[in-house]
């Protein structure tokens, strides 16, 4: 019997940790400090492309007049509703056929089949079925993240080590814990790589919606500045997309070292 | 070990035949297990010694023939071959399958200090060694107090030294929780070494059954381990 007590936790190596946090930012900081300077010595013509400080100050001032607090809120808030819906009915429609082979017999071809029609191609339709109200644009983002979270879902909860499952039935655990202890984390990983791409297509379809059928929204800011030759704007709306976009997926991959610290715990030891 | 002379059965099964399709693994098994027995499963690979183990642990379903328990069905674990841990649960939830209860969590304790592993209760099996995965392993199908216990290689993969340890710690607590046991193993020298019994299974059923030597003569376990080894290569068979 080895009578070694577990490794204790390493401690980082403080000043590398701290470079290697920064190397990120170094391009992006590059990038828009050589954007101010063309833009300071009129390399860049300031009505055709606007300069970083244009574009902030244009921001304070809609932020000023709340414009843009309220369509960062309806885009979220779209987003958010489209995620949950089609997020919740792609894990449900995964769940049952992973579990299920009669449920999957039953549907997974015809919804593999719906998968192959791009969902932006249905904007004509839902316009004309339902407006171009709220539910239009939540059904949309919602149709375009059920596929990537259900394709991952099942195709997760298929490749889970049957050989677990058969030492859980026979170690006498319940069809329940069976599925919560065994299946459902063991297809976790693949669920939240499903999650983090469905992140990416929901604000895609987002933009996509609120640029043909809106009247609030950054795709409609973005849309009205483009009327008004408003670069500043335009540019403003780019930026914030890409903000919410590193965000969305800053969140996914902090829920991922959430649910998956066990997957770190080879490597911490290291 | 030592077999009580007033042996009972706990396990006879009777005339089993197992097939694949038209393919026959297994043919006109007769076996009388005694309560408290260790008993050795060994034979050529491909031989249907795991079949055998799984058909007891009513894993899959025999094609023929009959599998009783004389006195009450048994509480059955299975130890496989590779641990089966859970990669996402630590030690202690592996072996208690994160389930609250009190009594079950003592247990547990008891059952990771029996395998010298309570420091590592917190850790996940990513961080273990083999030999320490295993001992988890046997942890966890010791936990629901089971009367039998099948062991399908699971020693298999470890180096010599760390073996010897697990076949020592396996034959203690065998006899401490006073398990009726079934050991596959590829080993002629561990079955001889550790099981009051081995019984060779060759052409589908079982042709020999060797007695386990006096385990205080090493010299007697090699004995036993050659007539094993010859029972196994044996070319004409033998009685059945
Ligand atoms: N599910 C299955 N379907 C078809 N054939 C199978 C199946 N399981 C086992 N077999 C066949 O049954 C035979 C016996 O297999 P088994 O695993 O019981 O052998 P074994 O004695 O345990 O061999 P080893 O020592 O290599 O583990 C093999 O020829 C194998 O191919
Ligand atoms: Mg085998």
């Amino acid at each position: 019997m080895e009578n070694v007590s577990p490794v204790a936790a390493v401690t980082p190596k403080k000043k590398k940790m701290n470079w290697n946090r920064l190397l990120p930012w170094v391009l992006p900081v590059l990038i828009i400090g050589g954007w101010q300077l063309a833009s300071s010595t009129g390399f860049l013509a300031s009505k055709t492309f606007p300069s970083p400080v244009a574009v902030f100050q244009d921001g304070v001032a809609l932020a000023q007049a709340g414009t843009l607090q309220r369509n960062i809120a309806i885009s979220l808030y779209r987003a958010t509703m489209g995620l949950l819906i089609g997020g919740s009915i792609g894990f449900a429609l995964g769940v049952l056929n992973g579990v299920s082979k009669l449920s999957r017999n039953l549907t997974d071809t015809s919804i593999q089949m719906l998968r192959t029609i791009p969902h932006l191609s249905l904007i004509p339709l839902v316009i004309l079925a339902i407006g171009i109200g709220e539910p239009a644009k939540i059904s949309l983002v919602s149709i375009g993240v059920l596929f990537p979270v259900y394709i991952n879902t099942l195709h997760g909860i298929r490749s889970v080590d049957p050989n677990l499952v058969e030492m859980g039935t026979s170690y006498g655990l319940s069809k329940w814990e069976i599925f919560t202890k065994i299946i459902f984390p063991g297809a976790l990983p693949t669920i939240l790589m499903g999650l983090r791409y469905a992140l990416g297509v929901m604000w895609t379809t987002l933009i996509v919606a609120e640029t043909i059928a809106s009247d609030s929204g950054i795709g409609y800011m973005a849309t009205n500045a483009e009327d008004f030759m408003d670069m500043e704007t335009i540019i403003l709306c780019i930026v914030i997309y890409a903000l919410l976009g590193k965000l969305s997926d800053l969140i996914a991959k902090n829920l991922e070292i959430l649910a998956l610290g066990w997957r770190q715990a080879k490597e911490a030891q290291q | 070990m030592t077999t009580t002379t007033a042996a009972q059965p706990l396990l006879t099964i009777n005339d089993l035949g197992k097939q694949y399709g038209p393919k026959v693994v297994l043919r006109d098994v007769n076996l009388t297990i005694q309560q408290g027995e260790f008993v050795a499963l060994v034979g050529m690979s491909g031989g249907g010694k795991s079949t055998l183990l799984r058909l007891i642990a009513g894993l899959e379903k025999m094609s023929t023939g009959t599998l009783t328990y004389p006195d009450v069905a048994p509480v059955i674990r299975v130890m496989f071959q590779d641990d089966r841990l859970l990669p996402w649960m630590t030690v202690r939830q592996n072996i208690t399958f994160k389930r609250n209860d009190a009594a079950l969590q003592a247990r547990s304790q008891k059952m990771l200090a029996r395998v010298g592993l309570e420091k590592w209760a917190d850790q996940y099996p990513a961080q273990l060694s083999g030999g320490q995965k295993q001992r988890v392993a046997l942890a966890r199908a010791l936990m629901a107090k089971p009367q039998l216990l099948l062991l399908d290689e699971p020693l298999g993969a470890l180096d010599a030294l760390t073996r010897r340890k697990m076949q020592d710690l396996i034959l203690q607590v065998c006899q401490e929780e006073q398990l009726t046991t079934i050991l596959v193993t590829h080993d002629v020298e561990e079955a001889a070494r550790m099981a009051d019994r081995t019984i060779v299974i060759k052409d589908g059923t079982n042709r020999y059954a060797e007695k386990g030597p006096d385990k205080d003569d090493p010299a007697a376990v090699g004995v036993v381990a050659d007539q094993i080894l010859h029972d196994i290569i044996d070319p004409e068979g033998g009685p059945a």
